[in-house]
């Protein structure tokens, strides 16, 4: 069960082939026997989700179902559960039981699935590796010496060994792509506003966007259709139709204008992943595409940007973590200031710190200009830079990441760490969807095809991956990690 | 713009986190790193664009002025770290 | 040296809508500690703000009536800061893009004059919760219930020249958010809140001086005190040879003196920045166009109807349109009895008397506009006289009927105008009074006039006080003279 696609398992529950009870069971033991060596989850809701699963076969019995009735799912750990923790991998949130679920949550109970547990995740969504968890971090199933990416680490590490077909992850400069590219999966962040973040806890506001990543982009495609939508609990998620994402999979590509952006491909970029990147461009051509360069030329300023926007943002954000309303609070206080700083000293870890740091200086007096607005400005010629170029293309592709999943422990400068966004980060900025899918291994790790599109182009950027799924099998390939514990 | 100790403490106490002394040595190393490389803002000419806040350019949607909330004050305070007659306990606050 | 005092005011209104302004809880005063506070208002992790559109509305609805431009695109900010009643360490405002722009209040002086004070702008606002520092075992309580209640926060342009123009000034603040129902201007219960700047300049200069900024001034009294306080305060200062400091000072009530509140914190740096959580709020001239006909009659104009339209005099007028409740009141029993004058006179007469006395504000009086009306009507068509008439107003007062009609009935108090009944009368009481008639024969003719007081007192002693004491003295006299 653990090598299909999530598709698949859908319609072999429809067929009765097997109940999501046993389903069920079967993921949870392999979460049993193997997580320990991956780390991937925080949390296990076996019971709940054995309670969830019966459910789903009797309303299956009674004939109540949707597509995805009784498919188990693990959940980023940032997404708000009821009566479950929300960590959001922080030491602050050890004790959090949110009174409520996220609208994501919501809407898959809604469609039937089944929850299996809350994954690893680097805290407060902040990290490119899985390393800034305070649980751990998580190993990556294709070479356990490897980071899984971040800050999904743990769906992309589940869903690559198999543990789960699909899990939730949230994408604030490329949390979604990167992992899912690591592991060797399916990932995509859709359009800023598509998907509600009530009830994700916020990073940074105007770049969060919750998303599938599963093993194909059909597996995405039903996955969208459930989470996405207009929530009027939030005033940033778009009131927009919503089309059926499966629809449009198997529409032809011929035609289809694929532009290379030339930034993408320069100093720093490894040459087996480009290599790999190029045999997918290739295929795609095969298929009846026609490829052209692009420039975006203002590519190399979305990191500096982002590392303004998003710390300032986050700054704020994390300020409600103060130890009076909910989370951790210091020992023996003695007085309001002493209970807030020790509270939050001990709370948020390095990385989470360094950010609020930055945030709260580039937002003060005398550098708020220099900084935060001089970042929006720039932020308006990213988005400018996408919007001129789907002018002239349907979609741009490129490398989900500069090199492949790197050893852990291997960047201990956080600015080295932070380069490694450099094709992930201006999507958030610009709000533009992507997606990031197997396109072959390089050094044994697997290599991530980012193909972005234009605001609410999900159907299309869902289109053109399946074609390349069904053209190649690099999304099926499983690392032998996942063959051992099968 | 050079980064000095006294912003980095500056920023810890507006951001109420506590920070020793060799913290505060170590966040301004990777903080003057961090801005080095967004000073590369700098280097663009921004004259005449206009600040981008949200990606989208979409406006507020307004609510309706409806009371939808119930009283949930048990199941909000089972997550409290202090309580005490359904109120917030902190040190004493002098005003 | 002659000194001249500068003040400038931000009045914070609570509005009076239904649910807070980012959430569905309710904002009702008064509930038990936190039972009003929802995920949003706790900050809980995960929650996100929606706007309430009715906040948008009211203050939309002030800015019409106080003559502002209204933003077309506004913009809500994040003013970040620590504290302990603060849920989310960030209050959301409004900081760069107001959505009511400059605008202009008038005021009316002690001398009758009327003095202009501009408006530099008014702005949205979440309020915070509330500190509670009675001893819970040595902490401080929080509650926030009242965290997340719509703020319209004021701001004056420094026109003021005086604590009673500041006085005035808050006054005309009240009376019309009071008319456009957006506050129910509950000073006490903290529903209008000010803070006051201050600052003293000798007079003829035109830089401003240092100025401090009073903070929790909150009635229409302190306000005069506090600034009574602090202009004598910087005087004395600066005549001392010192000078103002720039800072925050706290008025105490029971002491009658501001003093500084330097414990507070140390600069301060809010850090503000546009809220990602909310998009830029638009407004179109049909939105707008919708709101200012649905504006209520304002003070301002409503005065001058009652003094042009009504023929009130100056005073009578600008008392009777102070508050929206008052106007209510007037109108009715304007509208019931016909007569402005009178409904006036009995208004601010009798009524604010009866009110006043029992310390009843004009909504809690025991007399309805509809019962009031209904006895100066009966004054005004001659069925009662005057004394009749504050007897009614008495048994009304005090809940011994319903309505005018009924009481003069059952007391009988109905004026006599039948000629028949009154001549029967006078002719009995001249029959009964040979002495007095006498002396009025044997009177001067100029101090008969007088003279006469005795047999209308007799007169209308006879009739319970029912008689026409005009319609008495015309007969009695006619009587009189014949027996000359």
């Amino acid at each position: 069960m653990h090598d299909k696609t999530l598709t698949q398992l859908a319609a072999s529950l429809k067929s009765g082939e097997f109940s999501s009870r046993e389903l069920t069971a079967h993921f949870l033991q392999k979460i049993e026997k193997a997580d320990s060596k991956l780390n991937s989850f925080i949390t296990v809701t076996g019971e709940q989700a054995l309670k969830q699963a019966e459910a789903a076969d009797n309303a299956r019995a009674a004939g109540e179902t949707g597509i995805l009735t009784g498919i188990p799912l693990a959940l980023k750990d940032i997404f708000c559960t009821r009566d479950v923790k929300t960590s959001c991998g922080s030491r602050m949130l050890d004790n959090f039981i949110a009174p409520y679920d996220a609208t994501v949550v919501e809407k898959l109970n809604a469609a039937g699935t089944i929850s299996l547990g809350k994954t690893n995740m680097d805290e407060f969504a902040m990290g490119s590796s899985n390393e800034n968890s305070h649980y751990g971090p998580v190993k990556n199933p294709w070479d356990l010496t490897a980071v899984p990416g971040g800050s999904s680490g743990g769906s992309a590490a589940a869903v690559a060994a198999g543990l789960v077909p699909a899990a939730m992850g949230t994408d604030t400069g490329g949390s979604i792509r990167q992992p899912a590219a690591f592991c060797g999966i399916t990932g995509l962040k859709p359009t800023y506003g598509r998907v509600s973040r009530y009830g994700m806890i916020a990073y940074a506001s105007s770049l969060d966007q919750a998303g599938p990543m599963a093993r194909s982009a059909e597996d995405c495609a039903h996955l969208m259709n459930v989470i996405a939508g207009h929530d009027v609990r939030d005033s940033t998620s778009v009131a927009r139709g919503v089309p059926d994402y499966t629809d449009t999979l198997n529409a032809p590509l011929s035609g289809l204008k694929i532009g290379l952006p030339k930034e993408y491909f320069g100093d720093g970029l490894d040459p087996d992943v480009e290599s790999a990147v190029r045999e997918a461009v290739k295929v795609y051509e095969s298929l009846g595409a026609t490829v052209r360069e692009v420039s975006l030329p203002h590519t190399h300023y979305a990191i500096p940007a982002y590392y303004v926007i998003a710390p300032a943002e986050a700054s704020s954000n994390l300020s409600r973590f103060d130890g009076v309303r909910f989370g951790h609070r210091c020992k023996d206080p003695v007085d309001l200031i002493d209970l807030y700083k020790r509270s939050r000293a001990e709370g948020f870890g390095e990385e989470v710190k360094r950010r609020i740091l930055i945030g709260t200086h580039t937002l003060s007096e005398g550098f708020f200009d220099a900084y935060y607005t001089k970042a929006q400005k720039v932020r308006r010629l990213i988005r400018q830079d996408f919007l001129d170029a789907f002018e002239d293309v349907d979609v741009l592709m490129g490398p989900a990441s500069p090199t492949p999943a790197f050893d852990l422990g291997a960047k201990k400068d956080p600015v080295s760490m932070y380069l490694q966004d450099i094709y992930t980060i201006a999507v958030n900025l610009a709000g533009i969807p992507g997606i990031s899918v197997p396109a072959g291994l390089a050094g044994g790790r697997p290599v991530g095809l980012q193909i972005l599109g234009t605001h609410f182009a999900e159907a299309q950027l869902l289109n053109v991956a399946h074609q390349y799924q069904q053209a190649t099998d690099w999304h099926l390939q499983l690392p032998a990690f996942a063959e051992e514990y099968a | 713009m050079a980064l000095e100790e006294s912003h980095v403490r500056r920023a810890a106490h507006l951001a109420r986190l506590a920070v020793s002394d060799d913290q505060a040595t170590g966040f301004v190393d990777d903080l003057s790193r961090i801005l080095d490389m967004v000073d590369q803002l700098q280097a663009i000419d921004t004259e005449g664009v206009s600040p981008l806040a949200h990606p989208l350019d979409a406006t507020q949607r307004l609510r309706a002025d409806e009371v939808t909330e119930t009283n949930q004050r048990d199941i909000f305070q089972r997550c409290a770290p202090a309580v005490e007659n359904g109120l917030y306990l902190v040190p004493r606050v002098v005003e | 040296m002659q000194w001249e005092t500068v003040i400038g005011l931000e009045v914070h209104v609570q509005l009076a809508t239904r649910s807070k302004i980012f959430s569905g809880a309710s904002t009702g005063f008064g509930a038990e500690a936190n039972t009003q506070a929802c995920a949003v208002d706790l900050g809980l992790p995960g929650t996100l703000p929606v706007l309430n559109e009715q906040a948008v509305a009211m203050a939309v609805q002030f800015g019409l009536a106080v003559h502002s431009e209204i933003a077309e695109v506004s913009v809500f900010d994040r003013k970040n800061y620590f504290y302990a009643d603060l849920p989310k360490g960030y209050q959301t405002s409004q900081m760069y893009h107001p959505i009511v722009g400059p605008g202009e209040v008038e005021i009316t002086l002690e001398d009758g004059t009327n003095k202009r004070i501009r408006i530099h702008h008014a702005h949205l606002e979440e309020d915070a919760g509330k500190s509670l520092h009675e001893d819970f075992m040595g902490m401080t309580g929080i509650d926030l219930n009242r965290a997340g209640t719509p703020l319209l926060e004021i701001v004056s342009e420094p026109d003021m020249r005086s604590a009673k123009e500041a006085a005035a000034y808050l006054k005309a603040i009240h009376s019309i958010v009071t008319y456009l129902g957006i506050s129910d201007g509950n000073m006490a219960e903290g529903s209008m809140r000010c803070d006051v700047n201050v600052s003293v300049r000798p007079k003829g200069q035109e830089a401003f001086g240092t100025r401090a900024e009073i903070k929790n001034v909150n009635s229409f009294r302190f306000v005069e005190r506090a600034i009574a306080f602090e202009v004598e305060r910087q005087i004395e200062l600066i005549e001392d040879g010192g000078s103002v400091v720039q800072e925050t000072r706290l008025f105490d009530p029971e002491r009658d003196e501001t003093r500084s509140m330097r414990t507070k914190e140390e600069a301060n740096d809010y850090r503000y920045f546009p809220c990602p959580d909310l998009l830029p709020v638009v407004l179109d001239e049909a939105y707008l166009d919708h709101l200012r006909g649905q504006l209520p009659e304002l003070p301002a104009d409503k005065r001058a109807r009652f003094q042009n339209e009504l023929g009130l005099s100056a005073y009578d007028a600008s008392v009777l349109s102070a508050s929206r409740e008052m106007a209510e009141f007037f109108e009715e029993v304007h509208h019931v009895c016909g007569d402005a004058k009178q409904a006036a006179n009995w208004v601010q007469g009798e009524l604010a008397g009866a009110l006043n006395r029992e310390n009843l504000s004009i909504t809690n009086s025991p007399i309805s506009a509809r019962q009031l009306g209904e006895l100066v009507s009966r004054v005004v068509d001659d069925t009662i006289n005057g004394k009749a008439a504050k007897q009614v107003f008495q048994a009304l007062w005090n809940g011994q009927g319903d309505n005018a009609d009924a009481i003069i009935e059952s007391k009988g108090l109905k004026q006599v105008t039948d000629t028949g009944a009154i001549e029967a009368m006078i002719d009995q009481v001249i029959a009964e009074s040979p002495a007095q008639v006498a002396q009025y024969r044997d009177a001067e003719p100029d101090k008969r006039g007088k003279m006469i007081g005795y047999f209308v007192g007799q007169v209308m002693k006879a009739s319970r006080g029912t008689a026409n004491p005009q319609q008495v003295n015309g007969v009695l006299k006619a009587k009189l003279d014949a027996l000359l």
